[in-house]
């Protein structure tokens, strides 16, 4: 999936936007190798939509450049319209028309001429599950399957690049994971994507690449694997059965730590910084087994991107507003 | 998913210039969308057909028998002005129709796509015609229900709701304009009650313009609302023969005043919808 050597589907240089006085994009810079994801993570009011909005040729940035699947944004608009698909926060659909009619027409509108539109609409339906309702108007769906017509209007002409903003803000928790799956199944075929998302479990469960953003500028960037790393590495966590043997899995562990070794003594629990995952908890098991130390507990704690988040912008992800997102404070206090 | 249904030729210019022929199928898909939607929402179907109905019998019965038109009946005086009332007042559909739009995002559906910039301006303009088909075919048969007449030739007659539907699809296009500097259908509503109401009463449409106090009769002679009806009344052959000319050029010259009105607001209004268009955004 991720190629790099695959030359870039998306790049954006220094793209600053203001409205007023506010400065929604202060000099954003994006690179998305072809084939991969790239998710935008930043809290509400960062600029997400606004790079995007940029991007997908809706709005004119003040300064900066872009170059989307080779077209130029500035000079080729029309052409970067030819090979994206959009679909945004809001589900932009007609709620009159029926979600055939809808897909028929966006397709219609990609010239895709009336018969292939026709039989790209019935595709889509039935595979965004929508077959049975296809012929209802807008309006009687749900939200989940609002935002999969949603969805489905974006991959109308099969566009070699899209841009999905906030898709599953909103949706509850089954409907999320739903969205994650089509979207999973989306990139398996090779599209690139850009994904924003104010949820961090999403830009952890979908995107190759993240790039977090405050204030309309990157803070930070990396795999989540490496964004985790900056925060601190991972560490083994382990409980003994016995107290009596805590010196010695202290002994043990000591070889493998790249740190201090914390030691709990009435939780009988150790946890020691690592570097090199699995193959050294493997290692540890073994050598505890050796000298038949018996534990009770064992893993390995990596840091969420909750972690990242708090450490790079020093607030809180998101602080949720509505039904959908109270699942995520959860997690974030869990 | 293929990645090769969407070709990236640079046949369509360096500026993604498009084609006439794209351009005319755009329009085409979005009046079509808009056409669904006549037939979807009752509410509106309803207001096109019973408010014609309702003003041509409001009129005629209320006010038709305490108004005195020399040489005719008011009825007959009546039908042309209530005609250019209501089209006029079709033409706000067109800016509550970008209002809705613009407010439901899928504004941002359609500029991301390779379609052509003008064509949702264009196809709902388009489109909004066939409202106004709709409203002046009800209206003209209740209006022969109540005794208005058609009296010149038939080719005239056709002349005359052809220069009615024009002056409809010139007002579009402001509605059009308005709906986008200020995206919300309840205030276009409201604001077009309160500019379209004096412009079809200060003119005359339901009294003889000669009859007014002094600026306002100024003012009703020079009123495109005035001309289109004047134009109207003429080519239906509803001004009996004895009545004064009118004095001012404008109503001596309906049709010709009525048809440059409506190329210099098209030619204005387009363009300046067009650019104000690309420049929106719902966000």
């Amino acid at each position: 999936m991720h190629q790099t050597t695959a030359a870039p589907a998306i790049v954006a240089t220094g793209l600053r936007k203001r409205f007023g006085d506010v400065v929604a994009l202060d000099g954003l810079d994006l690179t998305v190798p072809e084939g991969s994801v790239l998710g935008l993570l930043g809290p509400n009011g960062a600029g997400k939509t606004t790079a995007v909005s940029i991007l997908t040729t809706l709005l004119e940035p003040d300064e900066g450049s872009a170059t989307i699947a080779g077209a130029d944004l500035r000079t080729q608009p029309g052409e970067v319209r030819r090979r994206i698909g959009l679909s945004g926060q809001f589900a932009a659909v007609d709620e009159v028309l029926t979600g055939r009619e809808n897909l028929v027409m966006i397709g219609r509108l990609y010239r895709l001429g009336r018969t292939r539109s026709k039989q790209r609409a019935a595709e889509l339906l039935e595979r965004f599950d929508l077959s049975d309702a296809g012929d209802r108007p807008v309006k009687t769906y749900s939200g989940g399957m609002r935002r999969r017509l949603d969805l489905a209007g974006a991959l109308v002409a099969e566009p070699p690049v899209l841009f999905l903003d906030e898709p599953t803000t909103g949706l509850d928790p089954r409907s999320r994971i739903e969205l994650w799956g089509v979207i999973r199944e989306l990139v398996s075929r090779g599209a690139t994507l850009l994904l924003t998302t104010q949820y961090l479990e999403e830009a952890d469960q979908l995107a190759d690449d993240i790039v977090v953003i405050d204030h309309g500028r990157a803070i930070a960037s990396g795999t989540a694997d490496q964004l985790k790393a900056q925060v601190g590495g991972e560490r083994i966590e382990l409980v003994v059965a016995d107290a009596a043997r805590l010196d010695d899995a202290h002994q043990v562990l000591a070889a493998h730590a790249t740190g201090d070794i914390e030691v709990q003594v009435p939780a009988r629990a150790l946890q020691a910084p690592i570097d090199g995952g699995v193959d050294v908890l493997t290692d540890v098991l073994q050598e505890l087994r050796h000298r038949q130390i018996e534990i009770s507990d064992v893993g390995i704690r990596r840091p969420t991107l909750d972690d990242v988040f708090l450490t790079l912008t020093g607030h809180v992800a998101e602080e949720p507003d509505d039904d959908a997102q109270r699942t995520d404070r959860a997690e974030v206090t869990a | 998913m293929s990645q090769t249904a969407i070709e990236p030729t640079t046949a369509g210019g360096a500026g993604g210039r498009i084609s006439w022929r794209d351009t005319l199928s755009d329009i085409g898909v979005i009046a079509h969308r808009n056409v669904i939607k006549i037939t979807r929402v009752p509410e509106v179907l309803v207001f096109v057909l019973l408010s014609p109905i309702m003003f041509v019998l409001l009129f005629a019965y209320v006010f038709g028998n305490s108004i005195d038109i020399p040489g005719t009946t008011y009825r007959e005086f009546l039908i042309a002005g209530i005609f250019a009332q209501t089209v006029l007042f079709g033409a706000t559909f067109t800016g509550a129709g970008i209002a809705e739009d613009m407010q439901k995002g899928i504004i941002d559906r359609f500029k991301s796509l390779p379609m052509s910039r003008s064509a949702v301006l264009a196809g709902r303009t388009a489109s909004d015609v066939i409202y106004n088909v709709l409203s002046v075919a009800i209206m003209a048969l209740t209006g022969l229900a109540v005794g208005w007449r058609i009296r010149g030739s038939i080719l005239e007659a056709v002349g005359g709701f052809a220069l009615l539907l024009l002056f409809a699809y010139a007002i579009s296009w402001v509605m059009a304009w308005v709906a986008l500097l200020v995206p919300s259908v309840e205030v276009i509503n409201n604001a077009s009650f309160m500019v379209i109401f004096p412009l079809t009463f200060v003119a005359n449409t339901f009294v003889p313009a000669e009859d007014l106090p002094g600026p306002l009769q100024t003012f009703a002679e020079w009123n495109p609302v005035s001309a289109v009806t004047q134009a109207a009344r003429e080519l239906f052959g509803n001004i009996p023969p004895g009545t004064p000319e009118p004095t001012a050029w404008s109503l001596q010259n309906p049709v010709l005043y009525t048809l440059i009105w409506v190329v210099i607001t098209v030619a204005v209004f387009a363009p300046l919808s067009v650019s104000r268009y690309q420049r929106s955004s719902t966000r």
